[in-house]
């Protein structure tokens, strides 16, 4: 995957995960700006998936297993929808908390990603 | 907009627990099943290890996220089964280590290639229920 991509994902992703956890931890319900960063990792991680098409369509592919990328990829997507979702369940501090541990979440899958498709693997 | 239906009790921080363990519990069973199917001859005990686990984490998520005893006990259960699980293998894993990184289980060093989440979880999860069964 794209360097700039990646690091571009990795710290939008711990920004916004770290930033809602806090804003949650002060007691704010969710509302325009956790939803708007969830919506930014979202997209970001769209963008991930039409380059790492991109990528394999023309012959590239994960260092370890394409499959797996592509499988990590799917369900990081998932993820800040998910718990968009949850979050109106209730409108309390926990489900910012919630929007935090998505954004966290997503930052353990493209760090996860990047091992796959560059070989550092564990 | 904000709806409290009669039969969702208000979670509280019990929320972010559930939503923890629910993202752990399909990564770990998604995680297990893709080394069984690839590379199962790899470290069987290991890999199928940690698929139980994770189709038991699977079950602790939705007895967390629901009411009533029979799913507060499944819950208590389930979590025991966990904690116990990862301080286990845990500790056996730091005498017979595994050959590689890649054939340790979601268990091997209390939890450490996930964060030690393994380990802190069902710790988290334990005493919310504790809290739980003492306001009912």
């Amino acid at each position: 995957m794209p360097e700039l991509l990646y690091q571009v994902l990795l710290w939008s992703a711990l920004a916004v995960g770290l930033g809602s956890l806090l804003l949650g931890l002060l007691g704010k319900v969710p509302g325009n700006v956790t939803a708007i960063g969830q919506a930014v990792l979202e997209l970001g991680l769209l963008a991930l998936l039409v380059t790492s098409i991109v990528l394999v369509a023309g012959g590239k592919s994960a260092a370890t297993s394409t499959v797996e990328f592509f499988a990590y990829l799917v369900g990081a997507l998932i993820i800040p929808v998910a718990a968009v979702f949850w979050s109106l369940l209730e409108r309390s501090r926990w489900s910012t908390v919630v929007l935090g541990v998505s954004g966290l979440a997503i930052v353990v899958m493209v760090v996860r990603m990047h091992q796959i498709w560059t070989g550092s693997y564990l | 907009m904000a709806k409290n239906t009669p039969d969702q009790p208000k979670l509280g921080p019990g929320r972010v627990l559930i939503a923890v363990y629910g993202v752990f519990a399909i990564a770990a069973t998604v995680r297990a099943g893709f080394q069984i199917a690839t590379a199962f001859s790899a470290s069987p005990v290991n890999y199928s290890l940690s698929a139980l686990s994770g189709l038991v984490y699977i079950l602790a998520t939705i007895s967390l996220a629901r009411t009533g005893k029979t799913w507060h006990k499944i819950a208590w259960g389930t979590l025991i089964f966990e904690l116990t699980g990862v301080l286990l293998v845990g500790t056996f894993s730091l005498f017979f280590p595994a050959a590689t990184v890649k054939q340790t289980s979601v268990w091997s060093y209390f939890g450490m290639y996930y964060l030690f989440i393994p380990l802190i979880l069902p710790i988290l999860g334990l005493n919310w229920l504790r809290k739980q069964g003492r306001d009912q």
